[in-house]
């Protein structure tokens, strides 16, 4: 599995050496804990396990409100009251999975403009960065069938325009949102089935994970530095991925655990050593702590404003007859709800329409290109002066359309989410092509444990300090 | 392929193979079709409600709302200003010139004529879903004194012709006609 060298799992009881003949499950659990870990990932690297968390208390809370909810057009609303004030704590389940869905967005952009940041997309990671895009994607249908269930007026004017946007198609369009629907216009039909298919995509969503994690499995974590590709190993909180990957494994002989046929710079387990710790317990530990305090901020969210990031306009129940003034989507949406609504002529024979859909989904697309689009040789931002300000421009962009997507399109809204449209596009189909040509990098350290010591010194000299040297890292004290 | 000799004829292998895959083909798509088709509108829905609508009560310069197959129409009883105002539109300045008017033919020009039901350019039954992404207009209201979409701001005329904003076409006309005096059938 991993290319990075380490001790391979030796099963040391008979029972274990029996079961190992047969199960590989001892070696999963073996090189998930003592993967070898680059030393110096620093805090941008936890989101990964604040969205394997969100993943697990979606699906939790979910299958908990699916045991008192209706979907029905008459008995939606009410049964979503009568989780809010009868069920036994309903309200705080029904809470948590709100917010759940808003906290799984912000880790996921975090993560994702990590991603981008250090060129965690470049090669050889392209496969598990374009399996990312379509968990991404993957959750935004479900955040947005989620949304549909309370059945208030948000609810279904946020269906009706979300499905209309496939009439957009040319020929085909009218058919296809009918077929959506089931029927004429969201009606009891389209509910029923965003029920179902909102049960199904976390599941979907979970296999995704599952290959995206094996693919930078065998990739490696990127970090900071970049100079040697290692692996992470997040597999064990999944109950439904350890299914899958026991079932896998299961019928696969134990020859794929050995890790063999190290890449040359992988050279010696010694060697490997010198970069990496232990992923337990070091970031085992990190990675706790972090959740710890990011589920502070959450339950504080959660108990003290659950309705904060909702709109009141989704406690009126849903009525086909009347359109509330202002349509918003949720938070998340927002950036690319601008997009949408930034196209407003006509581009030679596509009309506005068609136009704003294309742009909505042409910018996820250039997304998952990255790989492809960034031409620079240099895959962390840190060397990259130039990149650095057009990537932070990005951010800012980001921010920009979010705030212009949530304001009625009126003045001068369209104008400024033109030019955020026109910025995003640019960002992917210019600037990082061009940029890889004609920028000129610094200077990058050798090895990870050149560039952690470093670090390490300059840290102890701030505090007054011996620094650690990296044997006693990477070495535990037994 | 698994050819006998070296000669271009096909063997009774080839043809095997070939028909096997077609027959698996066709057995595939047969077993996804069912999959993909139950999502289409059901017996129950498709079954054409029509609805009667007595208008009969109805003063100039009133509308009513109401529900055909799920979607709101819209049925106004015109004044002569509205109908003077809306027969004055040049067609040029339409962005939609077609009528969209079910009940005639589908090419026929946007006039204020084609766009109402029956005689003296009074009644106008249209479906009350934007042509954008299928909000509900408000009536009375927008740039040119008929529909305003609030979602995303497309404006129409006294006639529900679309003038300005994202929408690319007129709120359609339904199948309607006078049953009898004063009431309109719907579909």
């Amino acid at each position: 599995m991993s290319g990075i060298p380490h001790e391979p799992y030796e099963p040391k009881s008979g029972f274990a050496k029996w079961v190992e003949s047969r199960l590989p499950i001892g070696s999963i659990i073996h090189s998930t804990l003592t993967i070898p870990t680059p030393k110096n990932l620093n805090w941008m690297w936890i989101w990964g396990i604040v969205l394997t968390v969100c993943l697990a208390l979606q699906i939790v809370t979910g299958i908990a409100l699916a045991m008192h909810y209706t979907p029905h057009v008459d008995l939606a609303f009410a049964s979503v009251e009568k989780i809010m004030r009868d069920v036994n704590a309903g309200w705080l389940i029904r809470y948590l999975h709100m917010n759940g869905a808003s906290l799984f967005f912000i880790a996921v952009y975090f993560h994702i403009f990590r991603s981008l940041y250090y060129g965690s997309y470049k090669a050889p990671r392209e496969i598990t960065w374009i399996i990312g895009i379509l968990i991404y994607v993957a959750m935004m249908a479900t955040a947005f069938m989620g949304y549909v269930l309370p059945w208030g007026q948000m609810s279904f004017w946020g269906a009706t325009v979300i499905t209309n946007l496939f009439s957009a198609i040319p020929l085909v369009g009218d058919t296809i949102v009918t077929w959506l629907w089931g029927g004429f216009s969201v009606d009891n039909p389209t509910l029923q089935r965003f029920f179902s298919l909102h049960y199904l995509l976390p599941f979907v969503i979970a296999g995704l994970v599952i290959v995206h994690i094996w693919a930078f499995h065998s990739t490696g974590n990127n970090n900071p530095t970049l100079q040697r590709f290692f692996s992470l190993h997040y597999l064990l909180p999944f109950v439904i991925a350890g299914l899958v990957i026991v079932h896998i494994w299961a019928f696969h002989s134990t020859g794929n655990n050995n890790p063999t046929g190290v890449e040359v710079r992988r050279g010696s387990i010694e060697e490997a050593k010198k970069d990496t710790v232990p992923f337990w317990p070091y970031f085992v530990i990190k990675d706790l702590f972090a959740l710890a305090v990011i589920l502070l901020v959450f339950v504080v969210l959660v108990f003290f404003m659950p309705n904060y990031l909702g709109h009141p306009d989704n406690y009126i129940e849903a009525n086909p007859l009347a359109t509330p003034a202002h349509i918003v989507p949720e938070w998340y949406f927002l950036p690319f709800y601008a997009i949408l609504r930034a196209i407003t002529f006509d581009i030679l024979f596509i009309d506005s329409k068609l136009g704003g859909v294309l742009a909505m989904f042409g910018a996820i697309v250039v997304l998952a290109l990255a790989p492809w689009l960034d031409t620079s040789r240099v895959r962390s931002g840190r060397y990259r002066p130039t990149f650095k300000l057009f990537f932070w421009g990005f951010v800012a962009n980001f921010f920009v359309l979010m705030w212009a997507g949530g304001m009625p399109a009126e003045g001068l809204v369209p104008t400024i989410s033109l030019i955020g449209t026109i910025y995003w596009f640019a960002y992917f189909l210019v600037i990082l092509p061009l940029l890889g040509v004609i920028e000129t990098p610094l200077p990058q350290p050798k090895t990870i444990e050149e560039a952690f010591a470093a670090e390490q010194a300059e840290k102890s000299m701030k505090a007054g300090t011996t620094p650690v040297t990296s044997t006693e890292i990477a070495t535990p004290a037994e | 392929m698994a050819h006998a000799d070296s000669d271009d004829e096909p063997t009774r292998r080839d043809f095997l193979y070939v028909a096997t895959a077609a027959a698996g083909a066709v057995g595939l798509g047969a077993a996804i079709w069912p999959i993909v088709n139950q999502m289409n509108p059901s017996a129950d829905v498709l079954a054409l409600a029509t609805v009667q609508v007595d208008v009969s009560q109805m003063d100039p310069g009133t509308q009513m709302t109401v529900k055909w197959r799920g979607k709101p129409v819209f049925i106004r009883k015109r004044t002569e200003a509205e109908i003077a105002e809306a027969s004055d539109v040049d067609l040029s300045a339409l962005p939609d010139p077609i009528a969209r008017n079910a009940n005639i033919d589908g090419e026929a020009p946007a006039t204020d004529d084609n766009r109402t039901l029956g005689e003296g350019q009074e009644w106008l039954v249209q479906i009350g879903v934007c042509t954008h992404l299928g909000c509900v207009p408000l009536g009375e209201a927008g740039d040119f004194g008929g529909w305003f979409c609030p979602c995303h701001g497309s404006h129409y005329d006294k006639a529900g012709r679309i003038r300005r904003g994202p929408a690319p076409t007129n709120l359609p006309v339904p199948t309607a006609s006078f049953v009898e005096d004063g009431v309109i059938q719907l579909g």
